[in-house]
C-alpha cells in the first residue's frame, strides 16, 4: 500500500479504474474537469477508451451504450452539464442500464460560480429527471471516501441496474488529502452474471426478483431496449396488466436492499438531546463543530450521510427521535433538511445554509448549539 | 422484368436483385423479423418507412450478416420506431441522440454493425450536433435518415428538410426557414460514405443500405420518403400513391443529372439519387481508439 496526497477528482478516477470502468464519455467543466483528465491518460493503459463528446447529452447517451455494449461506464460534470444529462438519465433508469454519473457541484443556477462549490443540485439527483424513477445517490466526505464511494457507485449500479450519482462538490473534488490506496485485486467488485440461455433470457423479467439480470448486446441475447414503457421482453406495451408488475418491480427494486444500499456513519453521544445531520462538505465542518461543541460540555450527536438518495429515513427518523433539536448545515438554502424535517418534524429543525459558495463554518453550527 | 424498370425509371443500379416471388416463404429475410411478435407496425397505412425497413432487412440479408452481429439504435420518431420489428440488439433510445447512443455501443462491440435509423427532425434539428460530430469522427456506425421533411409522429411540425413555402401545422402561412441539405452536410462533416435514393427506387436504397453497411466508417444513406397523412395532407399532395409519384417525378439519377447542361444543373431542383461521396482514406474511429491503447500499452506516448 502506498500513502499518497491525491485530490478528490483524482481519487474518483482512481476509483472508477479500481471498479473496472473502462469507459468515460464527458464534456469538460469545472470543477470536475480533472476526472476527465486524468481518465483521458489512464483509460487507454488499461484497454479502455475516454472519448470527449460535443456535450453533456451525448456524453450520457454514450455511457449508456458503451454499457449495454458491455462496458463499465460513467461521465463527470458539474451543474450546467449535469442539467443537460436529465433526460438520458431517466433513459437509465427506465432501461435499467447500468451507469455511473459524477456530479462535481458548483454554484448555480445557470453558469453561477464555477469555481465556488455549493450543494445546490441535491433535489436535481433526486428529481432532475422526468416522472418518478428510482435512483441511487452517493456524497463522499474526504478524498478517501471519493475513492471508495465511487467503487460503490460502480458495484450499486451493476448490482441494481439502475443509474448511479456521485455527488461530490468543488471542495472535495479539489483538495489533497492523504489517502491509502488499497490493492486493486483485492477489492470485492460486481460484475455481470448471466445464466440463462438466449432462448429462456427474459431482458425485463417481473418475477426473478428486483433485478433481473443483464445482458450486454453482442452476446447472443438480442432482444429491445426502449425508453417507452415496456413488457418483460423490451417491447412498447400499453397494456396495464404489464405496466403495472412493472411499476411494482422498479420503483421498489431499491426500497427492498436499503440494508446494502443506504450507507451511515453515526457518532452518537449518550443522552445527546442534540444531533447533526451532514453529508457531504457541510459534514467536514459539522464534526468540527462537534468537537467544539463537545469540549463545551454540550451532549451532541451527529449523523453523517453517505447515502442521500434514497434517503436514509429510518436511521434519520430513530435519531430524531432521540433528541429535541437537529441541526442540518448544507451550502444551499435548504434541501436535505426538507427530507429531515419530513422525517423528524419541521418544528425539531434547525436548517443552517448557506449559499454564496462559502462553506458552513463550525461557528456557525456551534451557535444554533449554543443558542 | 428488370429490364423494365431499369429502362423505364432510370435507376442507379447494375445489377439487381429483385427478390423472387416466394422470396417472403423461403428466405432467411423473415427469420429476421420479430414475425409474430409485433406486427402490424405502427405506421399510417402507405407510409413509406416500411419501405425502408424492407431495404434494410435485405441489404442485411443479402450481407449475410448473423442476427447477433446486428445492432439496430433509433432515436424518437416515426422512423425511430423500425428497430423493434426486427430480430437484432435494437435500442429505441431519445429524441435526436441515436448516434450519441450508437458511438457508445461502437466503441464497446466494435465487431458489430451498429446501424443507426433515424427520423429528418431527430437527425438534424434536436440530433444534428451529434450528426456532424459523428462524421467528423468517421465512427463506423452506418446511418439511415427516412427525409419525410416534416415531424411525422407529432402530427406535422415543419423539420429542418421542409421546403420553404410549404405548408406544416407550425408553418401555417408557410415554412420560412431554408432547409438542410442531408447529405452536403454529412460529406463536409467528414463522412466516408454518402447516398441517396427515394423509397419509389427501392433497388437502389437495397444497394445502397448493403455498400454503407460494408463501408469501415461513418455512411449515410437518406431515404428520401414521403408523410401523406400529415405534410401531403396540409399541403394537399393527394395520397400516398400520389406521393410515391412524385418522388418518381421528382427526382433524378446522379449520372442523369452529370449530363445535364451547367445551367441546368445550376437551376435543377429535383432530389439527386446515387452515390454522392466515397472516401477510403479516413480510419474508422473506433479502431483509432484501440490503436492508441495499444501504442500507450506498448511504451510509446506519442
Ligand atoms: C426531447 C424531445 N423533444 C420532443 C419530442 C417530441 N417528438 C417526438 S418525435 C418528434 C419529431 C419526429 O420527427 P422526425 O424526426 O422527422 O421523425 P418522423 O416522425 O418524421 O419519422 C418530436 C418533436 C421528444 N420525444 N423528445
Ligand atoms: S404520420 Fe406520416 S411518417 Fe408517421 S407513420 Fe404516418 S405517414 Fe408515416
Ligand atoms: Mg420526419
Amino acid at each position: 500500500m502506498v500513502v499518497s496526497l491525491m485530490q478528490g477528482n483524482e481519487a474518483i478516477s482512481w476509483g472508477a479504474l479500481a471498479a473496472g470502468c473502462r469507459f468515460f464519455a464527458g464534456y469538460p467543466i469545472t470543477p470536475s474537469t480533472e476526472i476527465a483528465e486524468m481518465l483521458a491518460r489512464e483509460l487507454p493503459k488499461v484497454g479502455g477508451t475516454f472519448i470527449q463528446m460535443e456535450d453533456e447529452i451525448a456524453s450520457m447517451a454514450a455511457i449508456i451504450g458503451a454499457s449495454i455494449g458491455g462496458l463499465k461506464s460513467m461521465t463527470a460534470t458539474s451543474g450546467p452539464g449535469f442539467s443537460l444529462m436529465q433526460e438520458n438519465i431517466g433513459y437509465a433508469a427506465m432501461t435499467e442500464v447500468p451507469c455511473v454519473v459524477v456530479n462535481v457541484q458548483r454554484l448555480g443556477p445557470s453558469t453561477g460560480l464555477a469555481t465556488a462549490a455549493a450543494q445546490g443540485d441535491v433535489m436535481q439527483t433526486r428529481w432532475g429527471t422526468h416522472g418518478d424513477h428510482p435512483i441511487i445517490v452517493l456524497s463522499p466526505t474526504s478524498v478517501t471516501q471519493s475513492f471508495e464511494l465511487t467503487i460503490r457507485a460502480f458495484n450499486l449500479s451493476e448490482r441494481y441496474r439502475t443509474p448511479v450519482i456521485l455527488l461530490t462538490e468543488g471542495i472535495i473534488g479539489h483538495m489533497r488529502e492523504p489517502i491509502d490506496l488499497p490493492d486493486f485485486d483485492a477489492l470485492e467488485i460486481v460484475e455481470r452474471v448471466i445464466t440463462d440461455t438466449p432462448d429462456h433470457y427474459v431482458p425485463f423479467s417481473n418475477d426473478l426478483g428486483d433485478v433481473p439480470p443483464l445482458a450486454s448486446f453482442g452476446q447472443g441475447y438480442r432482444y429491445h431496449i426502449t425508453g417507452l414503457f415496456h413488457d418483460p421482453m423490451g417491447f412498447p406495451t400499453q397494456r396495464l396488466d404489464e405496466i403495472d408488475p412493472w411499476l411494482e418491480r422498479v420503483h421498489h427494486k431499491l426500497d427492498r436492499h436499503l440494508d446494502e444500499i443506504v450507507m451511515v456513519e453515526e457518532d452518537l453521544q449518550d443522552d445527546a438531546r442534540i444531533a447533526i445531520i451532514a453529508y457531504g462538505v457541510s459534514a467536514r465542518g459539522a464534526r468540527h463543530a462537534l468537537k467544539l461543541a463537545r469540549s463545551q460540555g454540550y451532549k451532541v450527536s451527529m449523523l453523517t450521510l453517505l447515502t442521500i438518495w434514497p434517503f436514509p429515513e429510518a436511521q434519520v427518523e430513530e435519531l430524531g427521535d432521540q433528541v429535541d433539536r437537529v441541526i442540518v448545515p448544507e451550502m444551499n438554502l435548504g434541501q436535505l433538511a426538507l427530507e429531515v424535517e419530513r422525517m423528524v418534524g419541521r418544528k425539531k429543525v434547525a436548517r443552517v445554509n448557506r449559499a454564496n459558495g462559502e462553506m458552513v463554518t463550525p461557528q456557525m453550527i456551534l451557535d444554533v448549539i449554543e443558542s | 422484368m428488370a429490364e423494365h424498370i431499369l429502362g423505364a425509371h432510370d435507376l442507379d443500379v447494375d445489377e439487381i436483385q429483385i427478390p423472387r416471388e416466394d422470396w417472403f416463404e423461403s428466405s432467411d429475410t423473415l427469420q429476421k423479423l420479430r414475425k409474430n411478435k409485433k406486427f402490424p407496425t405502427i405506421w399510417c397505412a402507405g407510409c413509406g418507412i416500411g419501405i425502408v425497413m424492407g431495404s434494410l432487412i435485405r441489404a442485411i440479408d443479402h450481407l449475410g450478416l448473423s442476427n447477433d452481429e446486428v445492432a439496430l439504435v433509433s432515436g424518437i420518431g416515426c422512423t425511430s420506431r423500425m428497430p423493434v420489428y426486427m430480430d437484432f440488439n435494437t435500442m429505441h433510445t431519445t429524441h435526436g441522440r441515436a448516434l450519441a447512443f450508437a458511438t457508445g455501443l461502437k466503441i464497446a462491440r466494435p465487431h458489430m454493425q451498429v446501424i443507426a435509423i433515424m427520423g429528418d427532425g431527430d437527425a438534424l434539428a434536436i440530433g444534428g450536433n451529434h450528426f456532424i460530430h459523428a462524421a467528423r469522427r468517421n465512427i463506423g456506425i452506418t446511418s439511415i435518415i427516412v427525409n419525410n421533411a416534416i415531424y411525422g409522429m407529432t402530427g406535422g411540425q415543419y423539420s429542418p428538410t421542409t421546403p420553404v413555402g410549404k405548408q406544416a401545422t407550425t408553418a401555417p402561412y408557410g415554412n420560412i426557414e431554408p432547409p438542410f441539405p442531408i447529405c452536403e452536410l454529412a460529406i463536409a462533416s467528414g463522412a466516408t460514405y454518402v447516398a441517396r435514393s427515394t423509397v419509389y427506387h427501392v433497388l437502389e436504397l437495397d444497394k445502397y443500405i448493403q455498400e454503407a453497411i460494408q463501408k469501415d466508417g461513418f455512411s449515410l444513406v437518406e431515404a428520401v420518403s414521403y408523410c401523406h397523412t400529415t405534410y401531403g395532407r396540409l399541403n394537399k399532395f393527394g395520397t400516398a400513391p400520389d406521393m410515391m409519384r412524385g418522388l418518381k417525378k421528382d427526382s433524378i439519377s446522379k449520372s442523369a443529372f452529370e449530363k445535364l447542361s451547367p445551367r441546368e444543373r445550376a437551376e435543377n431542383s429535383k432530389i439527386v439519387r446515387g452515390v454522392l461521396h466515397v472516401d477510403d482514406s479516413r480510419e474508422e474511429f473506433s479502431r483509432v481508439c484501440r490503436q492508441l491503447s495499444e501504442r500507450v500499452r506498448t511504451g510509446g506516448s506519442q
